[in-house]
């Protein structure tokens, strides 16, 4: 069994519970028999690939995988994918998939969500959700409108932004996930871009490996209602100055790349403000540029870090994951709570639960 | 209406049961066939704690018994007001009774707003125990007493006791070493001796239950149960008590078996427990607290033993939502709540309906619209049960009747849902939440057998031989689907709240698919099987029926005894099925000249009833949070019956 996961779940510690494929498996056992029905060059796709393309890396039996989702484009997900899944109703997929994992620690629980659907109408139950730690993986694709119902503005989308209810422009800040995130207590934040597939996988990776609820942002063009809403981020020109790849460990910088091999900017802390900004690298900086420390105990360079990205052009956008953190998960906590119990007092005895303390007879 | 004097005096003679305090004086002991007793006082003075208690020794004694506690929606509102009044009613008796009575016998008031509140309710020669310690002119300006009730002649014609209540707990309590106010908390126990001593209660249990409630804290401990003793001792000693009462087991009301004492949402929470045992299926509560219903989320939560998992959500919808996922995973999945909360969970019961899965739904309803009386009971969710949803959306609908049929109704609820693989609606109601009585523990053979079988394997052959598995194939008899749950290898498969292709659960857009498979749901809805609704006509040949349903039931019950007593001729029939109905409802209604329907709404059930079978039943309805009152509903079925 293990000599056919070459890509190791079994080392993962976050998929130890979550039963093996028998056989290699393949992107195609993946595939589900029904017809994928998104616009021609929807990002989704994309998305849709990847993850069929990276689920054999985790060698799990497909039958343990459950994608759950609300409403919306990205939503039918669940459909195309081979393994069990539901598409519930709008927004209440964290909630279904945390009864699901909290149940069945031996499923590995994917939740398949969008802007509309998990910041808007779902946005108590992510939130929720991120706070529990629940041994859920929720990718978010985010792409700054509201596809399915025909092009309105999201909860993401820029202040000002024409679309049909909001002809004279929309007039609410968005909000910016991976700080919301970051800001309900979450283990694991990263974001990633769909038309990236290498760091998309990577990031996926990362994400299945995590014990714990992971959120993964994925930036995904809507080539109907709002092209083009993420190009500064994938036009190679443009995205060597918008972008900023960050890597554990690694000193936080972009750009054109110096002698060193790294970028001429970088991402420095202001020694007044404590806030990070960012700067031209010189030599005589280059020792002070941020190093990304994404296990760090304490959110603040994380979220620091978030809110670097402009919403409205998008520039000094981080992508790749922000933060990573221990921290006691949900459903492992309630099973505890269960053993714990037994060990206490016993395997529930239904006949004396019954009788009570108080109990009288009566004879005939 | 019941005397406090129905049988002849006589003396105490050892026929108590319980091996403790016997009252020992020369003083009169009357013989009683049935007592209301009613606690009132501030709701920060312990009035359902010691309702609960004497209700406990009332059980363990062997009376019959039905209680009403009743309390404001505050946790603690202004001391000494109207609003702040809680109270517990209890009905005990020597033989078989169905309500927590319609009129106390004895009114205990711990302060001027108690009396107020409550003096309504008391019939003329009642007795009536004050706390005088509490009638302070600015207590009692406080309420609207001018001159003191118990000095100006608006107690004529009751029994009044007036006891310092306060006075003689802190006395009671001088040698410990607590504070005036401290010692002053007592006082609920002091009442509760005097009480205990009235009705010549066991005490043994209530002493027990103080040294292990206050375990931690010896010193209140030994406080409470010196205030509780000194309140017996001042019944058997003070002159002004001069008769003790006796009410003799109601031997004659109980089958042989076992027995103890249980609310509504007690019997309800080991009803799921034992139901998930039946089933052998690990059982999953998602809920968010709401009043009456949050005592099943404590009570389960206590029970992890049990492999019981309680989610508390961050809200009703997250409830329903984590139980729906649970029993996509295979547990037998419950929410609770009350009506607000179906409101908001209805979405989610409609992608159960959808997705065929089994899911409990526990609503414990209260007053209505909106927050409506939090507290109090009433049962007026029966057509958002019914059809509160968008779309055709048909749910079973079952109501226990009474406290300890709640466990029952768990278990048969659970049954339904299993087997059709459906959500089920379960109303309760406040008053059988928190209301007790008398119940004969199961013995646990007895319980019915609800294990399920996930689907394994293929269940369908394709044109081309190959074996295939299809999520909406249904079995021919209940024409529920299979329940296959991830982790199954080959029955891989997506379900979702978008029309479903028969048999596959592809997605599809047909119209006829569609139109096929709105009416093969409710179809599975009506086909269910559920027994037939049992008539109770003496004679065979009564004009009119009385027909209710859920927690009205004691109340009819008893009016139906009281007008049959008196010689009426009078038919009844109780619902426990909502949806489907019996099979047998509408032979059953057309078999009356007159159909008449108490409900504690606006005419819910006789609505269904009419439209359904074309029927002229009549409604009688209360909607004021409080049960039916037997006299009250014994007139108007009389009333009817002449009509």
């Amino acid at each position: 069994m293990a000599e056919t996961t070459t890509e190791g779940s079994d080392t993962i510690e976050a998929l130890t519970l979550v039963p093996k494929a028998e056989a290699k498996q393949s992107m195609k056992d993946f595939k589900s028999d029904q017809e994928v029905r998104w616009c021609p060059g929807c990002g989704d796709y994309a998305v849709l690939a990847a993850v069929q393309g990276f689920m054999p890396q985790l060698g799990l039996a497909k039958e343990n995988i459950v994608f759950v989702s609300g409403i919306g484009c990205s939503s039918r997900f669940p459909y195309y994918m081979n393994t069990y899944g539901m598409h519930s109703i709008h927004g209440r997929a964290p909630a279904i998939a945390t009864g699901l994992a909290s149940s069945r620690r031996d499923l590995s629980v994917w939740v398949v969500t969008g802007d509309g659907d998990a910041l808007s109408i779902g946005g108590n139950h992510l939130i929720h959700a991120l706070r529990r730690n629940v041994n859920l993986k929720i990718l978010l694709f985010n792409n700054r409108i509201y596809g399915l119902t025909k092009g309105q503005y999201s909860p993401t989308s820029e202040v000002g932004k024409i679309t049909k209810s909001t002809p004279m422009g929309s007039l609410d800040a968005p909000f910016n996930p991976v700080s919301l995130a970051i800001g309900a207590e979450a283990s694991f934040v990263a974001r990633t871009v769909d038309s990236d597939r290498k760091h998309l996988t990577e990031v996926l990776r990362q994400a299945a490996a995590h014990s714990g609820t992971a959120l993964v942002e994925i930036y995904q063009n809507c080539n109907i209602f709002n092209d083009g809403a993420f190009e500064v981020l994938k036009d190679r020109q443009q995205a060597e100055e918008a972008v900023i790849r960050l890597e554990h460990g690694q000193p936080i910088r972009f750009g054109t790349p110096l002698a060193d091999g790294l970028g001429s900017k970088g991402v420095v802390r202001d020694t007044v403000t404590g806030d990070l900004r960012v700067v031209a690298v010189t030599e005589e900086n280059t020792s002070q540029i941020l190093v990304h420390d994404a296990h760090a105990a304490s959110p603040t360079t994380a979220f620091a870090l978030s809110r670097l990205a402009d919403p409205d052009t998008l520039h000094h956008t981080p992508i790749g994951v922000l933060r990573s953190v221990d921290r006691p998960v949900y459903d492992t906590q309630m099973a505890d709570q269960l053993d714990s119990a037994i060990e206490q007092n016993g395997k529930g005895d239904l006949s004396a639960l019954l009788t009570g303390g108080d109990a009288w007879t009566v004879v005939g | 209406m019941t005397s406090q004097v129905s049988s002849p005096a006589e003396q105490a003679d050892g026929a108590v049961v319980g091996e403790q305090r016997k009252p020992a004086s020369e003083k009169d002991v009357r013989r009683l066939d049935r007592v209301i007793i009613r606690f009132a006082g501030d709701s920060g003075d312990g009035m359902q704690l010691t309702g609960d208690r004497f209700t406990s020794e009332t059980a363990s004694f062997g009376n019959d018994l039905s209680t009403l506690p009743n309390f404001p929606a505050e946790i603690r509102a202004p001391a000494g007001t109207l609003p702040g009044v809680s109270s517990f009613q209890l009905h005990f008796a020597d033989h078989d009774i169905l309500t927590p009575g319609d009129a106390p016998n004895v009114l205990v008031a711990m302060n001027p707003a108690a009396l107020k509140a409550n003096i309504a309710d008391v019939p003329r020669g009642a007795e009536i125990i004050v706390n005088t310690d509490e009638f302070t002119k600015r207590a009692m300006a406080k309420v609207g007493y001018a001159t003191s009730p118990l000095e100006d002649g608006a107690l004529d014609g009751y029994s009044v006791h007036p006891v310092p209540l306060t006075t003689l707990t802190v006395e009671a309590l001088k040698e410990f070493d607590l504070s005036r106010k401290e010692a002053e908390r007592s006082k609920n126990m002091f009442a509760l001796g005097l009480l205990s001593w009235m009705y010549h209660r066991p005490t043994e249990g209530t002493e027990k239950f103080l040294a292990t409630k206050f375990a931690r804290k010896p010193e209140i401990a030994a406080a409470n149960i010196a205030a509780f003793r000194a309140g017996w001792n001042f019944g058997e000693t003070t002159e002004d008590f001069a008769v003790s009462y006796e009410i003799a087991p109601a031997t004659q009301a109980f089958p042989t078996g076992t027995y103890r004492n249980i609310s509504g949402n007690l019997a309800l929470s080991y009803g799921l427990i034992a139901a998930s045992r039946q089933a052998d299926l690990p059982l999953y509560l998602g809920s968010y607290p709401i009043t009456p219903a949050s005592d099943i989320l404590h009570e389960l939560s206590r029970h992890k033993n049990f492999g019981v998992r309680t989610f508390q959500a961050e809200d009703e919808i997250a409830g329903i939502g984590a139980a729906l996922g649970a029993a996509f995973g295979g547990s037998l999945a419950v929410t609770t709540t009350s009506g607000p909360g179906v409101a908001l969970k209805s979405e989610t019961i409609g992608l159960a309906v959808s997705l065929e899965l089994p899911l409990l739904v526990i609503d414990i309803q209260r007053g209505g619209p909106s927050t409506g009386l939090p507290t109090k009971t009433e049962q007026a969710d029966l057509l958002q049960a019914m059809y509160g949803r968008n779309g055709e959306a048909p749910v079973p609908i079952m109501a226990p009747r009474t406290p300890a049929d709640c466990f029952d109704a768990a278990l048969e609820a659970a049954r339904i849902a299993l087997t059709y693989r459906t959500p089920v609606l379960l109303l309760s109601d406040g008053y059988l939440a928190n209301g007790s009585e008398p119940w004969r523990i199961p013995e646990i053979d007895e319980l019915p057998d609800l294990r399920v079988q996930f689907a394994q394997g293929p269940n369908h052959t394709l044109d081309d031989g190959s074996e295939v598995f299809w999520p909406y194939k249904r079995d021919p008899r209940t024409l529920a689907r299979p329940w296959a749950i991830p982790g199954t290898p080959g029955l891989e498969h997506r379900i979702g709240g978008i029309e479903k292709q028969d048999g596959t659960g592809n997605i599809s857009y047909d119209p006829a698919n569609h139109d096929f498979m709105v009416r093969t749901r409710q179809a599975k809805i009506d086909g269910i099987d559920v027994p037939d609704m049992e008539v109770d006509d003496l004679t065979g040949n009564a004009d009119t029926l009385v027909l209710g349903w859920g927690s009205t039931y004691g109340p009819i019950t008893a009016a139906v005894r009281r007008l049959r007593a008196a010689g009426e001729n009078i038919a009844q029939a109780h619902l426990r099925h909502l949806n489907p109905f019996p099979r047998n409802l509408g032979t059953v209604l057309k078999r009356y000249e007159k159909v008449v329907v108490p409900e504690m709404n606006l005419g819910q059930l006789a609505t269904l009833v009419r439209a359904k079978y074309l029927v002229d039943a009549q409604s009688y309805n209360q909607v004021n949070g409080m049960p039916f009152k037997a006299e009250q509903l014994a007139t108007a079925l009389k009333e009817a019956i002449d009509g």
